[in-house]
């Protein structure tokens, strides 16, 4: 505006060419700045201020003083690590399964992988209630069979926590492994055979040293995205496996301590950086075998690096011998017969456990589906007659219905207000070349990057100076913090896949840019447009971190309410909200799948 | 041909993915020392034959022997064959010496000697300084000479390679046709070569094995392929030809009488399959066919209008309605514009009886 009064010849070229350049990225810039920047720092620097709003080191003080929250992030540490060797170790043979069959068999393979992998933690996590509890079916079971004279403890403790916690990142493990896997020439393994390398050789020789980059990427986003979880320690877990974020949360919702919840949001903030940090430099791992060329030869410049190729190069020829004695041990026992056909029982093997592995992701949920129309108050297994009293139930109390209700619509308005700000950012970042695009890029999708707590705490702290804490208007905006990554990403790849000679084309034909848009270009990239509406949706109508710290009162959402309820009893009413919502929530996944599908089968 | 020096035996080999046969009744017999080239369409089995001698997939039925053992169901690494692939297959993790120290080391070969066989391998390709390199650092046709390199290291007893130099450009490939022949006959080694470029395969080859639809169409040198075609497809397949419609009206062992459509009687080499009154397709190679002036004459001759005329460089095409409406094709050497012929002219066009070939009409084939 000044520009245009002191200047009023050349002010609107300028200005319309500050528009065409900035004007598709800078809505969404100045968003994130304003919703997730904002909100974050002003957090981290309430941990430097007392209750006065004067600058000091006191809860900082207070954190290294009393060793409880030392100990609690161990105890968030030690959970994360376990966690992320468990879904590394249950992940690495579907990922290895579903990379090596049929292209048509994986499709429909990956299918069972990605169902958990959006169904909502909660749902999930009751229904390892359902499973584990002390009347729970796995017991049951287990007594019926007379196993066990008495029910084992498998949830509120350590255990709980953890095939909670691996069933729930299990597939972002295996989805990041896949990406990897799929890229590895299948004739690499081949070349291998014919060259007289038995299975095991060939496997621990050249396939798995290339699959490395994505144990390691796999892990690395389980163990940092297990940092900030706390719906499963707190449900599954007892008192003891408390995690960093259940402190913060409890610092702010009981005490009102802001500065101390920040200072503690700084501790797991610093130990994620720290974490990143090694992980660069252990990256040395990957190469070793990951077959970066000018990473490996700066290698041996870098000594952790150096260390780690040694070390790795040493493992796999360990694993590589060790696989062959078995190999041939087996074959002094069963002699391979040149004119007979033989099953492959490596091949076997694989399936068998890649199956099983599968089915520990995607059958847990279907258990809460039973217990729903129980009889009996309690979630006990096996399920009490038959009785729809507790959707009954539901359906009387308006409560569940309002909070339905609210978060469709929270995650309608925000998907849209996200692809709003997120496809001319893509398109942006897909067809423009500008200084800083890697940078833009990465703080467009860092919002899921950071924990949700960061977020969802800085918000409540920025809603609360400006009335917007338990408004509707509210949660939307922060959804579309979380939304925007998602659709950035969605809709850079499909627009990179996107042929702009097609453009061009239409271009010569007399076409201008909004016809051109409208008629050509929209068309061919609906169905990738449509994935990523979708995926924003399940993001925000799953969501719950957020949902806790800027709802009360009426305005509550499906998760929060059942994270409410959750908290006081697990009960069948509970069940059924959870069964509808899985029905839902499928129904859903399936339809964004196929047309994902089909969006991919086009270009 | 004595038991001992056949390498390589296939017998009635068959393999099917689902409903699709993609390999059939295969007989091959590969000497010691050969070089084999699988030539034929996209599609035809060349590679589903190639793997399946390889060990990479499991045949349905038939044999396969190696060096008189029998290998059929065989894993790979039982086989003693090496393989060179179309994508080179080169582990990207590995240096260029630990790739081609690979076979060695799965054969248990001490350090010392694996170095020693590595560099020797590598001065072969000439590419002697690469050894500390990772694949990625060299270029299409030097990745291409250290898979060669990788496969010759441990000496197998038989090489295959499926479309090794099917990625590269044309000059390049020429230049590495001649390289991989040269090592084939300064090691002796015996080779199964896949390609679907026919001039690769009359270049390279001892003998041709021509692939059609899953089957082996035809076996035998270069030569025999092009001159004498034992099928319409192998004739149509190889260069080119012209084939012209025609009934027996005799036929002994030393020749067979065909005549064409209204154009009359014609000679041509001894088909015994073929009787008389058998309806055929007469083949002939366009370079052939000579343009009689006045005076000349040949064993075969027939006359019709010249109808176009097309100067590709060095060779010209021209295009010869016979009477009764069959076309056939002349190549000759280009000459000066003053003595070409043009349109309209009527010409007598002859040919020996050796460069006639009888074959089986192919609609007729195709019913059986
Ligand atoms: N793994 C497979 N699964 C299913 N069908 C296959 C498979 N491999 C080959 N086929 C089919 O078998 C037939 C023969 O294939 P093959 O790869 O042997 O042909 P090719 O002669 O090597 O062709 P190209 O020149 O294209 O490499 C084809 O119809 C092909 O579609
Ligand atoms: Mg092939």
């Amino acid at each position: 505006m000044n520009i245009a009064t002191q200047d009023g010849s050349r002010a609107p070229s300028r200005l319309s060419r500050l528009v065409t350049r900035h004007g598709r990225i800078a809505p969404a810039l100045l968003f994130l700045a304003v919703f997730f920047v904002l909100p974050v720092s002003m957090l981290f620097g309430l941990s430097f201020l007392d209750s006065d709003g004067t600058l000091t080191l006191e809860h900082y003080q207070r954190l290294w003083d009393k060793p409880v929250y030392m100990k609690v992030l161990g105890i968030t540490l030690k959970t994360a690590a376990w966690t992320t060797a468990l879904c590394i170790l249950g992940g690495y043979p579907i990922a290895y399964l579903l990379a090596t069959v049929a292209k048509t068999t994986r499709a429909r393979l990956t299918i069972l992988v990605l169902m958990p992998f959006w169904t909502s933690f909660l749902v999930r996590t009751f229904a390892w209630i359902v499973l584990l509890g002390r009347k729970g079916a796995v017991n049951t079971f287990l007594l019926d069979i007379g196993v066990i004279e008495q029910p084992i403890k498998m949830i509120f403790n350590f255990t709980g926590v953890m095939i909670g916690m691996s069933h729930a990142l299990m597939p972002l493990a295996v989805l990041t492994m896949l990406s990897v896997m799929e890229g590895i020439d299948a004739n690499l393994s081949k070349a291998g055979s014919t060259m007289g390398a038995r299975g095991g050789q060939t496997f621990w020789r050249v396939y798995f040293p290339l699959s490395v980059p994505g144990i390691a990427a796999g892990g690395m986003l389980v163990f940092i995205t297990s940092l900030g979880f706390f719906i499963t320690p707190a449900l599954l877990g007892g008192a003891r496996d408390s995690m960093i974020v259940q402190t913060i949360i409890f610092q702010i919702k009981e005490i009102l301590n802001w500065g101390f919840a920040g200072a503690i949001g700084v501790l797991l903030m610093v130990a994620v950086l720290i974490i990143f940090f090694v992980y660069d430099k252990l990256l040395g791992l990957s190469t070793l075998s990951g077959g970066e060329a000018k990473r490996a030869t700066s290698l041996s410049k870098n000594p952790i690096g150096y260390v780690g190729a040694q070390v790795g190069g040493m493992f796999t020829r360990g694993m590589g011998t060790l696989f062959e004695w078995i190999g041939l041990a087996i074959e002094r026992i069963f002699p391979r017969r040149a004119d007979k056909r033989h099953a492959d029982s490596g091949r076997i093997a694989i399936w068998a456990v890649g199956l099983l592995m599968m089915a520990f992701l995607a059958l847990p949920a279907l258990f809460i589906i039973p217990v729903s129309f129980t009889e009996s108050g309690f979630l006990g297994w096996p399920p009490q007659g038959f009785s729809l009293k507790w959707y009954q139930a539901l359906a009387d109390t308006p409560v569940w219905a309002n909070a339905a209700l609210r978060s469709f619509t929270v995650a309608i308005l925000a998907s849209s207000l996200g692809m709003l700000l997120g496809v001319p950012a893509a398109f942006m970042l897909a067809r423009s070349s500008f200084s800083g695009k890697g940078a833009v890029f990465a703080f467009l999708v860092s919002p899921i990057i950071i924990p949700n707590i960061f977020i969802a705490v800085g918000l409540f702290f920025l809603y609360a100076k400006i009335g917007l804490v338990g408004t509707t208007i509210g949660l939307i905006l922060g959804h579309t913090v979380l939304a925007i990554p998602y659709v950035v990403i969605t809709v850079l790849a499909v627009v990179k896949g996107y042929d702009q000679n097609l453009d061009m084309a239409a271009f010569t034909l007399g076409a201008n840019r909004k016809q051109t848009l409208l008629r050509v270009t929209l068309p061919m990239i609906r169905s990738g447009m449509i994935a990523a509406f979708m995926f924003a949706f399940i993001i925000s109508f799953d969501e719950l971190t957020i949902a806790l710290f800027v709802t009360g009162g009426e305005v509550t959402t499906l998760p929060k309410q059942m994270w409410d309820d959750a908290l006081l009893r697990v009960s069948p009413a509970l069940a059924a909200v959870a069964t509808l919502l899985l029905l839902f929530m499928s129904a859903f996944i399936l339809v964004s799948e196929i047309i994902k599908r089909r969006a991919a089968k086009r270009s | 041909m004595s038991g001992e020096n056949i390498k390589l035996k296939i017998r009635s080999l068959r393999k099917t993915y689902g409903s699709v046969v993609a390999l059939d009744s295969a007989d091959i017999d590969l000497r010691d020392g050969e070089f084999l080239t699988l030539l034929g369409p996209s599609g035809s089995g060349k590679s589903t034959l190639l793997w399946a001698v390889a060990g990479l997939n499991d045949p349905d039925s038939g044999q396969i022997w190696i060096d008189g053992r029998e290998a059929t169901h065989l894993p790979p690494f039982q086989r003693e064959i090496g393989m060179v692939f179309q994508n080179y297959a080169l582990f990207p993790h590995m240096t260029i010496g630990q790739n081609i120290g690979f076979p060695l080391e799965m054969r248990k070969m001490n350090r010392i000697d694996r170095e020693k066989a590595v560099m020797r391998v590598l001065d072969m390709v000439k590419l002697g300084h690469v050894a500390a390199r990772y694949p990625q650092e060299l270029s299409g046709g030097q990745q291409q000479r250290i898979a060669l390199a990788r496969a010759f290291v441990y000496e197998p007893s038989i090489i295959l390679m499926d479309e090794p130099l099917g990625a590269l450009d044309k000059k390049l490939r020429d230049h590495l046709q001649l390289e991989i022949k040269h090592l084939h006959e300064q090691l002796g080694v015996t080779i199964m070569y896949v390609t679907h470029d026919q001039e690769e395969a009359m270049v390279m080859s001892d003998r041709i094995c021509l692939m059609n639809n899953a089957r082996v169409e035809q076996i035998g040198t270069p030569e025999d392929l092009y001159f004498r075609p034992s099928t319409v497809f192998a004739a149509d397949f190889l260069g080119e030809s012209n084939l012209v419609d025609g009934v027996i009206r005799e036929a002994n062992g030393n020749g067979s009488s065909v005549e064409i459509g209204g154009a009359g009687l014609t000679r041509a080499l001894p088909n015994p399959n073929l009787g008389v009154g058998e309806r055929v397709k007469l083949m002939t190679r366009p370079e052939a066919i000579d343009v009689l002036g006045t005076g000349e004459s040949r064993p075969n001759e027939v006359s019709g209008t010249l109808r176009e005329v097309i100067v590709g460089g060095g060779a010209t095409k021209l295009f010869v309605e016979l009477q009764g409406g069959a076309t056939m094709r002349v190549t000759q050497l280009t000459r000066g514009a003053a003595e070409r012929l043009s349109p309209g002219a009527e010409l007598r066009l002859g040919w020996e009886q050796h460069a006639a070939v009888v074959l089986k009409h192919a609609e007729l084939e195709s019913e059986l």
